[in-house]
């Protein structure tokens, strides 16, 4: 591989050193969390993943580069009044890669091939919501008993279970990207291997080395294919965010989809606008399992969470990259008009809430000289273990023992899951769309995956599905405005911090707008020279 | 000697197996599996997912389906990287590494001997003391120390070589550098030492006699001697750089199989983490045997019949 005469080498070094200082502009050299697992829109589960697949294909609606919602293959849609049916109207110059035209019959098939068991689909729950999507993906009834219909090639028409108002923010997921069914039915799983995609977006595959780089180039028949500035991106897979920053550095990568927390403070001195730290649409939140018999106790729990520090946490231990959380819904999420109740406490200075919290604890008989002990469990990171000691330190001035218990992360919900024993569990949750709803649901009573805590409030639920029923976004986002009040009262999860996004943009790299679903699809963005 | 080398790798086959049993079954009793993460599974998801995969098989039925596939070559799909098998992901991988830790190799033996023999024949001048230091440097400074420091003042500062990345041979510089570094030292150190002692040698002392020059006694006779204790320490460090650096592949975000050792156990990536294992334990049998086969040739006295 590296056979150079001496004197080659050394031309070449010097060539390489005029070289590595800056990229071509004709390429998008793009920074990514890491290796996609799949780059099959119905197995995947992954941000890296959503982030190329965006690229590739094109759902009935996308996001433009602001994170709003905007006609896709869809040119617009209509709803039945009883909120159930969505007839879309496509687009009739949408046309896959090789040149078929993307039909509403691309999507049943779709549709019916993400909800089949076989699939193995880590994702066919968002598309519940179908009619009968549930019970196929259950193996209980037949693929074509969903309710998606192709009325004819351009007319798509979608029924669902029950009203959901969000339906059209959750078509916005990866899950809802069309495959290209001849494709699908001459390679099988293989479709996905460059040489045999088929896309219907902006960009097609030309190549996909695990770990190195996936090479996208645009695709000619895209319908906008004017629009589109980038004529190539390399994805590049950064399992180690300092490495991502170097190369950027270095002018080999124009923008990393992630940073290390503890080198933001220098990167935003040295490169000003080019370090972007943004809202992001998830909240850390420890779980407090409400079957414990400390626990059990809502004043006990209102008293936990007032003493926590939220903006050291957010300030010291994730260093200014993370928000204090007030709220389980983060702020910026979308169908939510009315937005967060606010907590009274909140709104207090630390020295009071601390006074508060000793008077309430007190009076459980929970005091230094009779302490407590609570364990927290929470899965291996720096950043995790940091934040837990701080907790506990805390804690402990009030007479709150805190031990722990670490494992890695599949460990860690692996026990979360099988509803094994906890006292206090941390997690975190990023929204698949942006609605209220996708947070408040997690501690439904009969949500068995995420409802860690055990919540049983047949009230929450009622105000849940009460919302459910409710077509008119606005009197909905009162209602769901109510439930989180609950939320916040009873506290099955103490929600801590507000996530945020953070990115480095190259000033070559135009269009980038930093948003609450920190999506930046390539076709909107363009390179100077 | 061509007896010897079959008759050991026909008896690395039951080591193989015995390893591939005991790797397969601590794997299944890590709690947690391929599929719980951060984001939980709808449990009918769930059930979808272990169908596919066969996990919803008793354990020992899957044990002998994984054994039945790996004697036909096939090491099963990945759990995580579901567009591809496990053979695939190490084929992609495997000569990234391969690359990376031959070069590696090349360079540390080739500096590492260079600089041992030179403070061996300057003992206790200023050019040994400095070799030593060089060396307890390159021993104790971590992988993961080194490797940034490099990137960083190469190629952010100085922009002389890329920060990341592969697939041009300037990018390999800064990685393999890394890489031989901790060797390269120990090669020294060991060369240092062993060239002292051959240097005092009877047949060293012989050779002098005879009036050859010091070029010749060095490099022929002292060198010949002096290079048996690194041999027998190619073994374990050919396997450790063969089989990638967890650390510089990650730095440098080069495609080998290193991550894979960690991320692909963090993951239950059961196949993938089996695949590993396998990969790690022929090199290590071959390694050996190449180290035992290099000694019959280099010493006299050493014999396999």
């Amino acid at each position: 591989m590296l056979r150079l005469s001496s004197r080659t080498a050394v031309l070449s070094a010097a060539l390489c050193a005029l070289l590595a200082g800056s990229v071509s502009a004709q390429t998008y050299f793009r920074g990514n969390d890491g290796n996609p697992e799949t780059l099959d829109q119905h197995k995947t589960s992954t941000v890296a993943e959503a982030n190329i697949l965006r690229d590739l294909y094109e759902g009935l609606v996308i996001y433009n580069s602001s994170a709003e919602v905007i006609p896709g293959v869809a040119t617009d849609w209509s709803v039945s009044d009883d909120g159930l049916v969505y007839t879309f109207n496509l687009r009739d110059d949408a046309k896959w890669s090789n040149g078929d035209p993307v039909t509403a019959g691309d999507f049943v098939y779709s549709w019916r091939r993400i909800m089949a068991p076989e699939t193995g689909a880590k994702y066919a729950n968002i598309l519940y919501p179908i009619k009968n999507a549930e019970a196929v993906n259950k193996g209980e009834a037949e693929g074509v008993s969903m309710g998606v219909e192709a009325v004819d090639d351009t007319t798509l028409q979608i029924t669902l279970e029950q009203p959901t108002p969000f339906f059209i923010e959750l078509l916005t997921h990866q899950t809802g990207l069309p495959v290209h069914p001849p494709s699908v039915e001459e390679h099988g799983a293989d479709f996905v291997q460059p040489g045999n995609l088929v896309s219907n977006g902006a960009y097609t595959l030309v190549e996909n080395s695990l770990n190195d780089k996936i090479v996208l180039a645009k695709n000619e028949m895209f319908h906008s294919a004017d629009t589109v500035m980038i004529p190539e991106v390399h994805y590049l897979p950064f399992e180690d965010r300092a490495t991502c920053v170097r190369g950027w550095e270095a002018g080999e990568v124009h923008s990393c989809s992630d940073l290390p927390a503890e080198d933001i403070a220098r990167l935003k001195a040295e490169h000003g606008d080019a370090a972007k730290v943004a809202p992001y649409l998830g909240t850390y939140y420890y779980a407090l399992n409400h079957t414990d018999p400390i626990l059990a106790d809502p004043e006990v729990r209102q008293a936990l969470s007032m003493v926590i520090d939220r903006e050291f946490l957010a300030d010291e231990i994730f260093q200014g990259t993370m928000v204090a959380a007030t709220s389980f819904v983060p702020p910026g999420i979308g169908n939510y008009a009315t937005g967060s109740p606010e907590v009274e406490y909140f709104g207090m200075s630390m020295l009071d809430r601390e006074d508060k919290a000793a008077e309430i604890l007190a009076g459980k008989g929970i005091t230094p000289d009779s302490p407590v002990t609570i364990e927290i469990m929470y899965n291996t990171s720096e950043n995790h273990k940091n934040a837990a000691t701080a907790i506990a330190d805390m804690w402990s001035n009030f007479g709150v023992k805190v031990e722990y218990n670490v494992r890695d992360a599949s460990a860690h919900y692996a026990h979360l899951r099988d509803k094994g024993d906890f006292d206090v569990a941390r997690a975190g949750w990023i929204g698949d769309y942006s609605d209220p709803q996708n947070f408040l649901f997690m501690v439904e009573s009969d949500n068995d995956g995420f409802n860690y805590a055990n919540y049983n409030n047949a009230e929450y639920d009622a105000l849940m599905d009460k919302a459910a029923a409710i077509t008119d976004l606005e009197a909905r986002s009162d209602v769901l405005r109510q439930a989180e009040d609950m939320f916040m009262r009873d506290l099955p999860f103490i929600p801590l911090l507000y996530y945020s996004s953070r990115s480095l943009v190259s000033p070559q790299l135009k269009g980038w707008e930093s948003n609450i679903q920190n999506v930046h699809p390539t076709r909107f963005l363009s390179l100077d020279g | 000697m061509a007896a010897y080398a079959i008759r050991r790798l026909l008896g690395a086959i039951p080591t193989l197996f015995i390893i591939v049993t005991i790797a397969f079954f601590m794997m299944r009793v890590a709690p947690g599996g391929p599929f719980d993460q951060e984001r939980t599974l709808e449990a009918t998801v769930m059930a979808n997912l272990n169908a596919t995969f066969g996990l919803d098989k008793p354990l020992w039925q899957q044990y002998f389906m994984y054994l039945g596939n790996l004697f036909q070559g096939d090491m099963g799909p990945s759990f995580i990287y579901r567009d591809l098998r496990v053979h695939q992901i190490l084929g992609e991988g495997l000569p990234v590494s391969m690359a990376l830790g031959a070069w590696a190799l090349v360079v540390a033996l080739v500096f590492g001997t260079l600089l041992g023999t030179i403070a061996a024949l300057r003992q206790n001048s200023t050019t040994d003391f400095a070799v030593i230091a060089v060396a307890t440097f390159g021993i104790t400074v971590p992988n993961f120390v080194v490797a940034p420091v490099l990137s960083l003042v190469f190629a952010v500062i100085l922009s002389w070589l890329p920060a990341q990345g592969w697939g041009d041979w300037n990018q390999m510089i800064l990685p393999v550098i890394a890489l031989a570094l901790p060797q390269m030292a120990v090669v020294a150190r060991l060369i240092r030492g062993s060239m002292i002692e051959a240097l005092r040698s009877d047949h060293v002392r012989t050779a002098r006699a005879y009036g050859l020059p010091n070029r010749i006694v060095v490099v022929k006779h002292a060198l010949r001697a002096a290079i048996l204790p690194v041999v027998s320490y190619l073994g374990p460090a050919a396997a450790a750089l063969l089989t990638g650096s967890i650390v510089v592949e990650q730095v440098f975000n080069l495609p080998g199989i290193g991550r894979f050792f960690v991320q692909g156990a963090l993951n239950r990536d059961y196949t993938l983490v089996m695949g590993t294992v396998v990969i790690v334990a022929v090199f290590v049998v071959v390694f050996n045997l190449i180290v035992d086969l290099l000694y019959a040739a280099l010493d006299p006295r050493v014999r396999y019949d």
